[in-house]
């Protein structure tokens, strides 16, 4: 089911065979961990066992004359330059410097000649620990006498916002209606199919060469080049294949700088590969955060004003919690209109793994609370949530609250779409007792309009080479495959403007030493920044190809055009062309199966530059326009973005009264992607969208115990969806035109989890009248909610967040009492 | 303590000598054979992405240990192929968008060849069932189980002769 816009093109809006899937489909594929060096090395992480303490002493001689040992290191041995995320924060060290903070941090690292070897090694190193007390809950760790996880944040507060557009206390007092709920998720994990892993090698040129599964080679390079204190370009940064990253790869980790530390003091390579616990002790994934929300509406049901009041808990390091407290906040601003809005928010330093970035980065916990509660709005008002969605949403040519400006907005086609192909209107409210359907809609940035680190430089560039016989080009990008098909969106561009067959353009890809800076895999920024770069370079190459022969043929460059590999318009003169080819096939005499009718072909042409003037480059480089946020919104600059992207969930369940039992039946996601460029792979996005939301609706929860050691460390015990657990799915591409995209193309990867988990709790209400308001939604939580709503013969029961929740935000309140915004 | 085992991969036969504890994954993906289209994901056998064919049945790898596999036939994802043409499936999942990181990719496939051997007409509920073992971050499934489907239908329409 998708929506077309019609543009005649050849290649793009096509659904071609993804750009490694052969590769991956016969094992031919090398991902990180695949790779092997002669004289390789295996490394080893020792992992702090205690959530907080001093380290007193440690003693690794017995780790160091063990058989097979080549190197033991601490933070005594390497560079305890700090490193992190925000450049605001950097507060992490490649090795533990006197203390621990979470279980997990890394103390001590071993490289030996196998990794039976070297995980002996780690159990033979002695940490002498001085415990000291923990903190797993940002309440505790927001005390006025809690000690400090980080010396320099008092009341372990990371980072803190308080903000205001409008008067919400002005529209609070005019409202018809106000309600205020409470939420909570869980911290979540990325589980990625493939564990992180770095091979490095450090040779006697004093260059390191760093294989890693990255979604950023490019701030993995200079993260590894400071802390090292080697200039940038000694650092060559390669991700070869990727398998998934969803955001715990998008920055710098400790076990890639601390592969290079081995490899250094070696002189070998030395290979590093997580296993399950350690990829779950990195995390870096969605942070745990604490909800609540005011929201007051009109007698029509508009949206007049919003209070939000939130807690992040950040775990043990910064990492990317600085852009997720912003975007916690900026993200509610569309797709509704709110004119006053407030927030106040603290991310706050725990003893557990850090959190970090996951595909819908700052977007899918505040948006189930809202959608949640504007449909109770909805209920009470008797407005049909489709309805009162399109009545508050905003459109094309709209500006945000936060002052972000909606160059392409289809977001009541994204409902219309979903509405009609669910047929919402035959269900709702007439379903049979037990099932129910719910709606959701939201937005998401398509690339983060400031670079991480502050810097003038383009955020993508992108060298587009011919090949010096005339067949085809190679896209070098330093962007990131990593499994979302990138490379294949940039091969199509190509394709496209230089009128060649995919197969003609080859992309290479993450590799620092080969390719020009790209920002990388993250904020969805890739197909619009990298894209809209490939599109200048391979425009540049085919003006090229045009200039010559219009100069050739003494006619203008109009009167020429690439297409199907030939050069259109050289048949006008046949002489001139006569010449052309002859030349040509003299020089490829030897060769069979020469082009010998027909226009001019692509690499005639490009042969014949190459004649002229050597090999024929096209650059193209992509810097975000001027792009608005607004100066009274702190924090807007995070969530300021080129284009914005939209889209709805619907979703259809059954609830088992007796049980409480939950069964998705169905869902229904229509995304908003500007224009679509590969459609089979937006298809696969949007599907495995629906699924990861799906998992953050019912699954996913890190537990710990009350020593800080998560107790669900594996893929088992912490449980994402199988086969078995998926509904049937109709993904909709909804299209518009992005003025800023290339061809008008935005983003599909992340904004599409973020109805999906609300889409399901307002179904599950449909069907049973219970909000479920902490996440994940078990039948446990369902059935207790059931046997309450009975008890108080109610219409309604809402599963509220625990206590432990109010506490934290009462605390939260407490301390930005008297904050004023800004 | 090591010993010697005796195992067909992909049709050669090969004797390899192996650590007690060491599994059949890391057989697999070592230095003696570099057959790293095996994948592992968890080494728990919770994800699947070993899954290889032993005697033609699917097993993770990661949990047989490589002695526990002397004497059997064992084919990897390197071992569909025949003569430079892909199998089927292979060309099923290429075909149908099944396929994003490909980190699940091998063992989806050779789950799949597992299960069509033994029931050449699965219906999505079937497949569905087969498949609870191999776990998938990017797809969400539904391009996966299409690709089963279309290699099923690939396969009768061979057999019928079309």
């Amino acid at each position: 089911m998708t929506t077309t816009t019609n543009k005649n093109y050849d290649v793009l809006s096509t659904s071609p065979v993804r750009k490694g899937v052969p590769e991956k489909a016969t094992g031919q594929a090398k991902y990180t961990g695949d790779i092997t060096l002669p004289n390789m090395l295996y490394g080893a992480i020792l992992h702090s066992p205690l959530a907080h303490a001093k380290i007193r002493n440690i003693d690794i001689s017995r780790a160091k004359n063990l058989p097979g040992v080549k190197a033991v290191l601490t933070a005594k041995e390497v560079s305890n330059l700090k490193f992190g995320h925000s450049p605001a924060r950097f507060d992490e060290t490649a090795l533990a410097v006197e203390k621990v903070r979470h279980v997990g941090d890394e103390v001590a690292a071993v490289a030996a000649v196998d990794e039976q070897t070297a995980r002996e090694a780690l159990e033979l190193i002695k940490v002498d620990y001085e415990e000291l007390p923990i903190l797993l809950n940002p309440v505790d760790a927001l005390a006025d006498n809690a000690i400090l996880i980080h010396a320099d944040h008092p009341r372990n507060i990371c980072q803190e916002v308080h903000n205001e557009v409008g008067n919400v206390e002005k529209a609070f007092a005019e409202a018809f209606l106000i309600r205020t709920d409470t939420f909570a998720n869980k911290k979540s994990d990325g589980a990625c199919l493939e564990p992180q892993a770095a091979l490095a090698n450090f040779d006697l040129s004093g260059n390191l060469t760093l294989w890693t599964s990255t979604q950023v080679s490019h701030y993995v390079q200079r993260t590894v080049a400071i802390v090292l204190q080697m200039p940038v370009d000694k650092v060559r940064v390669i991700a070869p294949y990727v398998g998934g990253g969803f955001g715990v790869k998008a920055s710098a980790g400790s076990h890639e700088i601390i592969a290079a530390m081995l490899s250094m003091n070696t002189h070998c390579p030395v290979r590093l590969v997580l296993d399950r616990e350690e990829v779950f002790m990195h995390n870096r994934a969605r942070h745990q955060f604490y909800h609540e929300m005011t929201m007051a509406v009109d007698k029509t049901g508009k949206i007049i004003g919003h209070k939000h009041l939130s807690v992040l808990d950040g775990g043990a390091y910064s990492s990317f919690g600085i852009a997720t407290i912003y975007y916690n906040g900026s993200l509610l601003h569309a797709p509704y209109a709110i004119p006053n809005m407030r927030y106040d928010a603290y991310r706050v330093f725990t003893n557990k793994p850090a959190s970090g970035a996951l595909r819908g980065h700052g977007g899918l916990s505040n948006r189930a609370c809202f959608e949640a509660q504007l449909d109770m709005i909805a209920n009470e008002m008797k407005i049909d949530p489709v309805e009162m969605r399109i009545k508050n949403s905003v459109q094309a040519g709209d500006t945000t609250a936060s002052g972000y400006y909606l160059s392409s907005f289809n977001m009541r086609e994204c409902l219309k779409e979903a509405r009609d192909s669910s047929e919402w209107v035959k269900k709702k409210n007439k379903l049979p007792k037990g099932k129910g359907i719910g709606v959701s809609t939201s937005y998401f940035v398509s690339g983060a309009g400031a670079s991480i680190y502050r810097t003038d430089i383009p955020q993508s560039t992108v060298i587009i080479k011919v090949a010096d016989d005339g067949n085809g080009v190679t896209v070098y990008t330093g962007s990131n495959e990593i499994g979302q098909g990138s490379d294949t969106v940039f091969a199509m561009m190509t394709a496209e403007i230089l009128g060649l067959e995919l197969d003609d353009v080859k992309v290479i890809s993450g590799d620092t030493g080969l390719c020009p800076i790209d920002l990388g895999a993250y904020s969805s920024r890739q197909t619009l920044m990298t894209g809209n770069a490939t599109k200048q370079a391979a425009e540049a190459v085919r003006d090229q190809i045009l200039a010559k022969i219009s100069q050739r043929y003494k006619i203008p460059v109009s009167e020429f055009q690439l297409r199907g590999g030939r050069v259109l318009g050289t048949e006008k003169n046949q002489e001139e062309l006569s010449v052309i080819r002859n030349r040509y096939m003299f020089e490829h005499r030897h060769f069979t199966n020469l082009v010998t009718s027909g226009p001019l072909t692509f690499s005639e042409v490009a042969r014949l530059i190459y004649a002229d003037s050597g090999s024929i480059l096209g650059k193209g480089t992509y810097r975000p326009p001027d792009i608005q946020y607004s100066k009274e919104w702190k924090g807007s600059v995070v969530g300021a973005s080129p284009a914005y992207s939209t889209q709805t969930c619907i979703a259809e369940v059954t609830v088992d009264p007796n049980t409480g039992d939950l069964t998705i039946d169905h869902l229904t996601l229509a995304h908003d992607c500007g224009f679509a460029i590969n459609r089979k792979s937006i298809e696969g996005q949007l599907e495995g969208s629906m699924c990861h939301g799906l998992s953050e609706a019912l699954f996913e929860e890190m537990i710990f115990d009350n020593k800080g050691r998560q107790i669900n460390p594996t893929l088992g015990d912490y449980k994402i969806p199988t086969t078995m657990d998926v509904p049937d799915m109709n993904a909709i591409i909804i299209e518009s035109n992005e003025p800023n995209g290339p061809f008008g193309a935005k983003e599909v990867g992340e904004g599409c989890i973020l109805p999906v988990v609300p889409a399901i709790i307002n179904a599950i209400r449909d069907a049973c009248g219970v909000v479920i308001m902490e996440l994940p939604i078990t039948s446990e939580k369902i059935l207790k909610s059931l046997k309450a709503k009975e008890a108080a013969k109610a219409e309604y029961y809402i599963y509220k967040p625990p206590a432990a929740a109010d506490k934290i935000l009462a605390r939260a309140a407490e301390l930005s009492k008297g904050s004023s915004a800004r | 303590m090591k010993k010697y085992i005796k195992l067909n991969i992909n049709s050669t036969e090969y004797e390899l000598l192996v650590n007690d504890n060491e599994t059949l994954a890391q057989l697999l993906r070592g230095p003696q054979l570099n057959l790293t289209g095996t994948k592992q994901g968890c080494e728990l056998g919770d994800c699947g992405a070993c899954t290889v064919l032993m005697d033609g049945k699917a097993v993770n790898s990661c949990l047989v240990l490589a002695m526990q596999a002397n004497g059997h036939a064992i084919t990897t994802i390197e071992g569909l192929a025949s003569n430079g043409k892909m199998h089927p499936i292979q060309e099923a999942f290429i075909n149908a968008g099944a396929v994003q990181c490909g980190y699940c990719t091998p063992g989806m496939i050779l789950k799949a060849k597992s299960l069509l051997d033994v029931n050449p007409n699965p219906s999505r509920k079937e497949i569905r069932e087969a498949f609870v073992g191999n776990l998938c971050r990017c797809t969400g499934y539904f391009k996966i189980i299409n690709a089963v489907e279309i290699a099923a239908k690939g396969q009768a329409n061979k057999e019928a002769g079309n």
